[in-house]
């Protein structure tokens, strides 16, 4: 048996280590065949273009599109702000009105709220305590000024998997193009977007075992085609779409990376789930902890836990020098705001401070998953004798009675 | 962000972790903070009647590693000083001893204020007007 190495990385939802065969791919771009993928007049330009190329049909296949129907991006930031930005630009002819929920990404909810300074109206729906949206609702809140529904396809803090196909039918139906922040699902589930009807999705590569700083919009082309405004103007690239010179090895490597995704997702979701039931059936023994979100549909590597009675940071300072996690509570963030996610949840904001993110990925072995539930039951064992509210709770009272300090 | 050592150390072993007896007359407790801000201080000191001096205190803290250094240092503090020594601590005293970074000042001060929210419970007790402090800064 290998020594257990510390520390334990379970934090994949924030980001994943590229994966050798993806550097190794994309070393020859850096100092090889270093050219311009727009340089149409000389062997350095025509082997960079042949190699993005190349790429671009990698990361289309992954998730069933047609290679023209890819932008490559810095990320999934930008390819967000592309989307939103770019349907509410072109379409702005047929309407204004734009449908999403509460719990998106910062990087859809932000761009959101500038368009509405710009003159967008924007829904933001609720979620159930679960999580999941609620299909009636998003049927009412169609209009005939509706030109774009994005949802996400896999929420980043709790793991749910929206019902994509459905939410995709229904905007269809009510002739507004439907767009999903596929960031989080892309690589680990299978996301085919002919299938599934989405016209628009933002993705990136660092959290599918890329390289950081490069990302793809996908933009459909038949049935209906679909058009954005560019949203950053030069030299054309991208098919006007996006200009800038493009992230040669960068690209590179998420192609390499999406190949590999296909070849192994399967599997990897197969014994990632195992390992994360094993965690959560574990970590569930532990008294007053609840997984946050619906178990239905969610990834097959992430679990959410709060652990009643103790805060999130003063948690994880029991562990984060040997396990990488990340909580949803206030103290871990500069805003002093528990998750916006578990508060539109619902969730108690107490419980919102109490909640672990555990993220698994292709390096997570069962020895350091069993490593992680003694830790962590240990330390909120410990944070438990030191909490206030847990003690309370042990004496029978009711925490919600207490009438605290104004502050 | 890394935790200072004295943080660190206070977290692993803290001081004074428990609970006091509430009925009695010579112990004051201060409940600060708030469940929903995701920090709450439970401070309690025990003063000998005839020195006026504090001769034990506890605490259980609810927040960050740095709330738990925070009333892990404040109830070192307060272990043999008057009430009116007492009174004197700063939070940002406790800022420097545990090389706090900014975003964590209010730690400190939620320690400060559990140190103040005591004494006067403990001056209530004892027939004692409150003492008014202003607002704290932060919260
Ligand atoms: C759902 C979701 N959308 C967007 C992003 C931003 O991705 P990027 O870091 O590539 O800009 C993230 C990652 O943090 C995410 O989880
Ligand atoms: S108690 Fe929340 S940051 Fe310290």
């Amino acid at each position: 048996m290998t020594q257990l190495q510390l520390p334990i990385y379970l934090d994949h939802s924030a980001t994943t280590p590229t994966d050798p065969r993806v550097v190794e791919a994309m070393i020859p771009y850096f100092t090889q065949s270093f050219g311009n993928a727009a340089s149409r007049n000389h062997p350095f330009g025509w082997k960079a273009e042949e190699a993005v190329d190349y790429a671009r049909e990698q990361v289309a296949k992954l998730i069933n599109a047609n290679p023209k129907e890819i932008i490559f991006t810095s990320g999934a930031t930008e390819a967000d702000n592309l989307g939103i930005k770019g349907v509410f630009e072109m379409y702005a002819r047929k309407g204004n009105h734009i449908i999403t929920c509460e719990t998106e990404h910062s990087a859809v909810l932000d761009t959101c709220r500038a368009l509405e300074k710009r003159g967008a109206e924007v829904t933001y729906l609720k979620v159930n305590g679960d999580g999941t949206i609620n299909l009636e609702e998003l049927k009412a809140a169609f209009t005939d000024k509706t030109i774009l529904v994005c949802l996400m396809f896999a929420n980043n803090e709790v793991g749910i998997i929206h019902p994509i196909k459905e939410i995709a039918a229904m905007a269809r139906e009510h002739k507004a193009l439907f767009m999903t922040d596929g960031t989080q699902a892309v690589g680990k589930v299978p996301v085919d977007v002919q299938e599934l009807g989405i016209d628009i999705m933002a993705f990136t590569a660092h959290k599918l075992y890329g390289p950081k700083g490069v990302g793809a919009l996908y933009v459909r082309r038949k049935n209906p085609r679909v058009k954005v405004t560019a949203q950053v103007d030069g030299g054309g690239h991208e098919r006007g779409m996006r200009s800038g010179t493009l992230n040669v090895p960068g690209i590179v490597g998420f192609g390499k990376a999406c190949e590999i995704c296909m070849q192994e997702m399967e599997s990897e979701a197969a014994r990632l789930s195992k390992l994360r039931d094993k965690l959560e059936t574990e970590l569930l023994k532990i008294e007053e902890s609840v997984v946050n979100g619906t178990v239905d549909s969610r990834l097959p590597h992430l679990s959410n836990i709060s652990f009643k009675f103790v805060e999130g940071e003063g948690l994880m300072m029991g562990f984060n020098q040997e396990i990488g996690v990340s909580s949803g509570s206030a103290c871990t963030s500069a805003s002093l705001e528990p998750s916006y996610v578990l508060k539109a949840m619902g969730l108690d904001d107490e419980l919102a401070h109490s909640s672990i993110r555990f993220s698994l990925g292709r390096n997570t072995t069962e020895e350091q998953i069993d490593y992680t539930i003694e830790k962590v039951s240990k330390a909120v064992q410990k944070m438990r004798d030191l909490s206030p509210l847990w003690e309370m709770h042990l004496d029978g009272i009711d925490i919600s009675s207490i009438e605290w300090a104004e502050h | 962000m890394a935790y200072s050592k004295k943080v660190i150390d206070h977290y692993e072993n803290p001081r004074n972790v428990g609970t006091l007896d509430k009925a009695k007359n010579n112990v004051g407790t201060g409940l600060v903070g708030a469940p929903e801000c995701g920090d709450v201080m439970r401070l309690q000191i025990e003063v000998d009647d005839e020195s006026g001096v504090i001769k034990d205190a506890k605490f259980k803290t609810f927040g960050c590693g740095s709330a738990i250094a925070s009333s892990s240092l404040a109830t070192e503090w307060l272990k043999g000083k008057s009430v009116d020594e007492a009174l004197a601590i700063d939070n940002m005293e406790i800022v420097k001893e545990l090389e706090l970074p900014p975003v964590k000042i209010h730690c400190s001060v939620l320690a400060e204020d559990a140190i103040k929210a005591a004494i006067n419970d403990y001056r209530v007790k004892n027939d004692l007007e409150p003492i008014k402090f202003e607002d704290s800064i932060v919260h």
